[in-house]
């Protein structure tokens, strides 16, 4: 599916591609279109964030109109539109979560990073999001980081020690989100 | 009487993530068993009928039943899908039931293929919940290779191929036909209904979905009898249920339970009311059914009809328990908001009706409120519910509905006064 790709620029990595092939697999022969929600995950990993451009790509691999993925990217929220903070930190804030003390650790979150909900830091590190259930409502107070990684029962007490937790394992691997910072976009409030 | 369907073997036989412990503890053995006495599947449906089983997901439709509409005999594909995309407010048990036991929810998809004809499933699992869908590849993987799934499963003919899809964000997916939607790679809109799922799903074929929890009970049923799995609960209410407690409890988390159990005797599981508050609600099954005051609450048995009789619905089993410093009209400000975030836009009474519901509840809190919204907003609700594709409308009303219908005096205190009566409550 490599021909008249739209952006030669915006390639994904031969192991994205992979990525994206496997997942188209899990479906019946031309209902490739089932793997576009995949495909943007796998993109966004890659990319930082999904520019329209990406967008276009992923679009273009699985051979289905661009404004199919375009409808998929911004419907659901874990889809990333502008470039995030290389760590992004979404708490569930919803009525378990914040029976549990949610709010504070809010109010904490946003005073020890000097962001509201939707901010990025200045220095690009750090974003804020406020999440809807995860399903995890045991666990209250719940932050997802990056997407993939859940982090359980973050009480206003521990919220230092879970961002140190967290620029520490990001400063181990840190290939992911490098193409942000070399976006034309500053990753300013978003 | 706990931990008998789900849980059972969990504390003495170690991870039952590891194939060979599964299988150690009877695990595939009703699978085995079917494939090799050629089982008819109308006798299955029969087995599963006489369980009682009904839907683990919220709406409590009988399985047996469910799986019966499937047309038989057609020429083309029929799926099946598991309904994994959890995210209704204080609902966590299929998360546990996926890390804790997962092939016992493989092997109830394999057999729930078998008897519906389906060759290929879908677990669609919340997009939340990454680590949970890696390990419910390596689990595929893992059955797959041991022959549970795959071509010819253990030199039958009967094949079934199982994958998991991740979702990414969508609460409106839990709805079967917006999750049908999703899975071939659409905005997840619901569907008008009918056709149903049964004759028009995935693909436009025929298709069933089921939550987690379904599935995973069917392995039991099959192995020990559905009446032996009806007699664990209460007629017309058969076997164990996974409640998961959250809120103000001691120890939060999900407990298996016979169906008819006294809620008081759940409180107790949960270690009751933490820092020695007293209760004042509770929402019995997730977010979407209406809130109970703690005297009707600590009179019921948790089961569907009981709660039904009361005004509620056991929905999923997600109890939600609220002590006495809860400000209901904060609480229900936070639910209104989640239903107005999560609204997918096709219906515009729901599309506009949730975001009036969420503003009106809203100025109310920060004591802008008239006393004419309180009925605006039961007006508002009126016109959503029943007026919509789907059931996230009414979803939307009913905690609107139901908290000012048992705690009105708290919502006029806001409005007369001026403010909220216990401010930050939540933040204190």
């Amino acid at each position: 599916m490599s021909e008249a790709m739209p952006n030669a620029a915006i390639v994904l990595s031969a192991e994205a591609l992979a990525a994206i092939d496997y997942e188209v697999a899990k479906y019946p022969a031309g209902k490739q279109a089932s793997a576009v929600m995949s495909a943007l995950r796998i993109a966004q990993k890659e990319k930082g964030y999904l520019a329209n451009e990406t967008i276009e790509y992923v679009a273009a691999y699985l051979s289905i109109p661009a404004i199919r993925a375009f409808e998929v990217a911004t419907f659901y929220n874990m889809y990333d539109l502008k470039p995030v903070g290389q760590n992004k930190l979404c708490l569930c804030t919803n009525l378990p979560c914040m029976l549990n003390g949610a709010l504070k650790t809010a109010a904490e979150l946003k005073k020890q990073l000097g962001i509201d909900f939707g901010e990025t830091t200045a220095d690009g590190e750090w974003t804020l999001k406020e999440g809807e259930c995860f399903g995890a409502c045991a666990a209250a107070p719940a932050i997802i980081v990056n997407n993939e990684k859940m982090f359980e029962n973050i009480t206003p007490d521990k919220v230092a020690t879970f961002l140190q937790e967290v620029a520490e394992q990001n400063q181990n691997k840190p290939a992911a989100q490098s193409q942000s910072k070399e976006s034309t976009n500053p990753p300013d409030k978003i | 009487m706990a931990n008998e369907v789900i849980f059972r073997h969990l504390e003495s036989k170690g991870d039952l993530s590891d194939i060979e412990v599964y299988r150690s503890v009877g695990g595939y053995a009703a699978l085995e068993k079917i494939l090799r006495e050629q089982t008819p599947a109308a006798e299955l449906i029969d087995e599963i009928k006489s369980s009682g089983l009904r839907g683990r997901g919220g709406a409590g439709f009988p399985t047996g039943l469910k799986w019966s509409f499937i047309p038989r005999g057609l020429p083309c594909d029929i799926y099946l899908v598991c309904n994994a995309d959890e995210g209704e407010p204080g609902t966590f048990k299929d998360r546990e039931i996926m890390m804790r036991n997962p092939h016992q929810l493989i092997e109830g998809m394999a057999i729930g293929a078998y008897i519906i004809g389906a060759t290929r499933g879908y677990n669609y699992i919340h997009g939340e919940i990454w680590e949970t869908y890696e390990h419910m590849e390596r689990m595929v993987q893992a059955a797959t290779e041991a022959g549970f799934l795959g071509d010819n499963i253990l030199g039958s003919d009967f094949s079934f191929h199982l994958f998991n899809h991740h979702g990414y964000g969508a609460y409106i997916c839990g709805e079967e036909t917006a999750l049908l939607e999703s899975l071939e790679g659409k905005k997840g809109q619901p569907r008008y209904k009918p056709p149903f799922p049964a004759s028009h799903g995935l693909y436009s074929m025929p298709t069933t979905v089921n939550n987690v929890e379904t599935f995973a009970c069917v392995p039991y049923i099959l192995q020990h009898g559905g009446d032996h799995f009806l007699e664990l609960g209460k007629p017309n209410n058969g076997g164990t249920k996974l409640f998961s407690v959250s809120g103000h409890v001691k120890r939060p988390g999900n407990y298996e339970v016979p169906l008819g159990t006294p809620f008081t005797d759940l409180l107790d599981m949960a270690g009751g009311m933490r820092n020695g508050k007293k209760l004042k609600a509770v929402i019995p099954g997730g977010s979407s059914v209406p809130i109970l005051p703690a005297e009707i609450m600590m009179e019921l048995t948790m089961d569907y009809d009981a709660i039904g009789k009361a005004g509620s619905m056991l929905g999923a089993g997600s109890v939600i328990v609220m002590d006495e410093s809860v400000c209901m009209v904060q609480a229900l400000q936070r639910l209104s908001y989640f239903y107005y975030e999560e609204s997918c836009g096709q219906c515009t009474p729901c599309r506009e009706g949730t975001g009036w519901l969420h503003r009106v509840v809203k100025r109310i809190e920060e004591g802008d409120g008239k006393q004419e919204d309180l009925q605006l907003l039961v007006d508002v609700g009126n016109q959503i519910d029943g007026f919509t594709i789907c059931a996230l409308g009414a979803a939307a009303a009913t905690p609107v509905r139901s908290f000012i219908q048992h705690f009105r005096s708290e919502f006029e205190a806001h409005i007369e006064g001026g403010k909220c009566p216990i401010p930050n409550c939540f933040l204190d």
